[in-house]
């Protein structure tokens, strides 16, 4: 991990004795389902985050494994394709000593002729106690958490919401900088596509940074200003002052629908280069949520350089996804 | 007198083809209205006495979907006929996009024969401008004519093709009949699930962009301009579509619309909880949408308040908003809704309200009816304007539950519905 400046943990307490700071009675988490950044406040966010830092430790252990869920159950209901996603979560819940049964299916549970609902329910027979879901339909998460009593995690529903990736992201900010309120935030490529942009313009705009999306105009409606992100065209213009900038995939039928003219009229104009960089500040963090299109979105020269969080943000998902697993689970109340 | 005669006495009979709004009775004989007075003798004929009722024209919704043919376990013209008389409608006018489509002289007939076996309310059929709807070939509109057809439309899409719209326009001008078109232009609507707007930018579903229905309306009113045809707006739901009809008929143009009452009621930010009963063809559009719908329907530029009921089976709506099909039930729940966001809040009086719901939308169609005038259809609806109670879909007649006003409480209700000097629904005294 060269990229990592961060690779000690100071938080040396182990567990439980860091679980037991958790029960403080000022932050009393009680969400039973994590279903998007957009509602959660900003205590929310920083309760996640530290316990997300508790949890780092165990994946620097030689055993790396906690008895935190043992006896629970964890399903992964993936609609869509996913590997990394699938893997971080797996381990996350692997690492708690919980059980992981997998689900896969076709992009829609109508082709498979069982229907959203009686897929859940069928699986919340068997006895589990979370789903992470995965579905390629907007909103499919909060229905499931009306058909089940089970916790409902989403994984990236549609274009609306990927919340672990956006803690995942802001997490990372945070530890690279020590903090997010005041932080010039830029966030590049599809955004009214993109779930990952959204949850992590909710996190960061609670956490007081200031967040401008840049893009083709076909792909940064102006509308998001309403919401209160900035918007921009000019990607040189908005790095210039900024402490941060995301690079987001872009998808291949982006290309092919012609929302821009070409791939190479996209890497002229939002690619980020060495060149591009020269303007930025020295400290620029750089990340990307993966998987890279290398030579689009960055050159492998910035992917690889020493700004460059990436292969960071991917260790820091397990953390993540830890604690997420860990504070639903608590809440649920069951024992 | 016939012993089947009815006589309505004492209620605030509204009718306004005539002028009138006066307390007095009512006399229903051989299917038509005999008699208007403000006192008629009793003659053994069968007295309802509506002291504290209005006694107005059967209500008359043009927009309704009774999926028969192809999806009878959604709804069957039987059961919508029921929901119907429920809600105080006494007509009713079916779009064709079932399956098969409602596109030739036979299934027209089709529809006529089940209507007349459920002997309940009146069902126009409304025939397909394309085979199939398929927006390719026109249907064989002048033999659907024939048969009965009361209008024409693809509704559940719009016709897309400019050159095949011109010559619908200019073909239906035989027959004196409208073209009922669902404005909505699919090269920039394709694909969407709700309002293009801030809502749908904010949970990431596809948006279906408002300049849709505004496109495909400028496009048709200069076809209009040109053909001198007859053209309907099917459920209107944008301030800008809104206007463009305004202008139109200031211009003297042969043009009308229609809207529903969730375009009345509600808007995109009810789809937040991604709850599919909110979704719907033309999708909840803005607050400002809103309003001007409103406007439009206060002033006169929307003629006709129709409920566009679209079943749909619990199985279908109860997926993932992004599958779900589009549609909510409107008949039993119509009424009470339209009470709520027009005459409470002064938008229309009673006599105003009822030429939106029966007197325009009859003669859009030109159906004869919509009127009490002596030798008129004895088509009348009783209402309790100070009923309450609570919308519970699971009592509806329609064998659909896809109401999104499912436990609102609301305030008057239709308390009898005859049709054609026949009772066909009472309240059941004590219903909630």
């Amino acid at each position: 991990m060269k990229t990592t400046r961060n690779t000690k943990t100071t938080k040396s307490s182990p567990l439980p004795a860091a679980h037991t700071d958790l029960g403080k009675p000022e932050v009393v988490w009680t969400r039973r389902h994590l279903l998007g950044l957009e509602e959660l406040s900003g205590e929310e966010l920083e309760h996640i985050f530290r316990t997300a830092e508790s949890f780092q430790e165990i994946s620097t252990r030689s055993i790396k494994k906690v008895p935190a869920l043992r006896g629970r159950v964890v399903v992964n209901l993936f609609f869509e394709d996913s590997t990394r996603t699938r893997m971080s979560f797996t381990l996350a819940a692997q690492r708690l000593s919980a059980d992981v049964l997998d689900f896969s299916a076709g992009k829609s549970s109508v082709t498979k002729g069982e229907t959203l609902r009686d897929t859940v329910r069928n699986i919340e027979a068997m006895g589990v106690d979370t789903f992470i879901i995965r579905h390629s339909a907007a909103g499919a998460p909060h229905y499931i958490t009306r058909c089940t009593d089970c916790n409902v995690i989403n994984a990236g529903d549609g274009q609306h919401e990927h919340p672990t990736q956006g803690l995942i992201d802001i997490f990372t900010i945070r530890e690279r900088k020590g903090r997010i309120a005041g932080l010039k935030v830029v966030i590049v490529g599809d955004i009214a596509h993109s779930r990952v942009a959204r949850s992590n313009f909710w996190g960061l705009k609670r956490l007081g940074a200031e967040v401008t999306l840049v893009g083709p105009t076909t792909l940064v409606p102006r509308a998001f200003e309403k919401m209160g992100a900035k918007t921009s065209y000019d990607l040189d213009a908005a790095l210039k002052d900024a402490d941060v900038v995301n690079m987001l995939r872009i998808q291949h039928e982006r290309i092919s629908s012609q929302v821009f003219p070409s791939r190479e009229e996209y890497v002229r104009l939002f690619g980020l280069t060495q060149e591009r960089l020269r303007g930025t500040k020295p400290d620029l963090l750089i990340m990307h949520p993966g998987p890279i299109n290398r030579g689009v979105e960055l050159s492998s020269e910035v992917a690889d350089g020493p700004n460059s969080s990436i292969l960071r943000q991917v260790s820091n998902g397990l953390a993540i996804r830890m604690a997420v697993l860990f504070l639903l689970n608590q809440a649920s109340g069951k024992n | 007198m016939a012993d089947t005669d009815i006589l309505i006495r004492g209620g605030r009979i509204i009718d306004p083809a005539n002028g009138v709004d006066r307390t007095g009775d009512l006399l229903l004989s051989d299917g038509k209205v005999a008699c208007v007075d403000t006192r008629v003798a009793e003659t053994g004929a069968r007295v309802i006495e509506a002291a504290g009722l209005i006694v107005c024209p059967g209500l008359i919704d043009i927009h309704v979907h009774f999926r028969e043919p192809g999806d009878e376990n959604e709804e069957t013209i039987a059961t919508g006929s029921e929901a119907a008389v429920a809600g105080g409608f006494t007509s009713v006018a079916c779009m064709p996009n079932t399956n098969p489509a409602l596109d030739d002289e036979a299934s027209i007939e089709f529809v006529y024969r089940h209507a007349s076996r459920a002997n309940l309310c009146n069902v126009y059929p409304i025939g397909a401008v394309t085979k199939g709807r398929q927006g390719k070939e026109l249907a064989e509109m002048g033999q659907m004519d024939r048969a009965g057809a009361v209008g024409f439309s693809d509704d559940g899409c719009g016709i897309a093709c400019t050159g095949l719209m011109y010559r619908a326009l200019q073909y239906v001008r035989m027959f004196d009949k409208p073209i009922m078109q669902h404005a909505e232009d699919p090269d920039v609507t394709s694909g969407g699930v709700m309002n293009g707007g801030q809502t749908a930018l904010r949970l990431g579903l596809p948006g279906i962009n408002p300049i849709g229905e505004e496109l495909m309306i400028q496009r048709d009113l200069t076809l209009v301009k040109e053909t001198g045809a007859r053209y309907h707006v099917c459920h209107i739901s944008t301030a800008a579509a809104v206007e463009l009809v305004r202008q139109a008929k200031a211009a003297g143009m042969p043009v009308t619309a229609e809207v529903a009452p969730h375009h009345l009621l509600l808007t995109e930010d009810n789809c937040a909880t991604f709850d599919t009963n909110f979704k719907m063809s033309p999708p909840l559009r803005t607050s400002a949408d809103v309003e001007a719908c409103l406007a439009g329907l206060a002033e006169g530029t929307i003629d006709c308040l129709a409920t566009d009921h679209a079943p749909h089976g619990v199985q279908e709506k109860e997926l993932e908003f992004l599958s779900a099909p589009f549609g909510i039930i409107g008949l039993e729940s119509a009424l009470p809704l339209y009470l709520k966001v027009l005459l409470t809040t002064g938008l229309l009086d009673w006599p105003s309200l009822i030429d939106r719901m029966a007197v325009r939308p009859a003669r859009v169609l030109r159906l004869g009816k919509g009127t009490l005038s002596v030798g008129a259809d004895a088509d009348v609806t009783l209402i309790d304007p100070d009923i309450e109670w609570t919308i519970d879909a699971r009592g509806f007649k329609s064998k659909s539950r896809n109401c999104p006003f499912d436990g609102w409480k609301v305030r008057g209700r239709a308390v009898t519905t005859i049709v054609g000097g026949q009772i066909k629904y009472q309240l059941e005294p004590g219903a909630d």
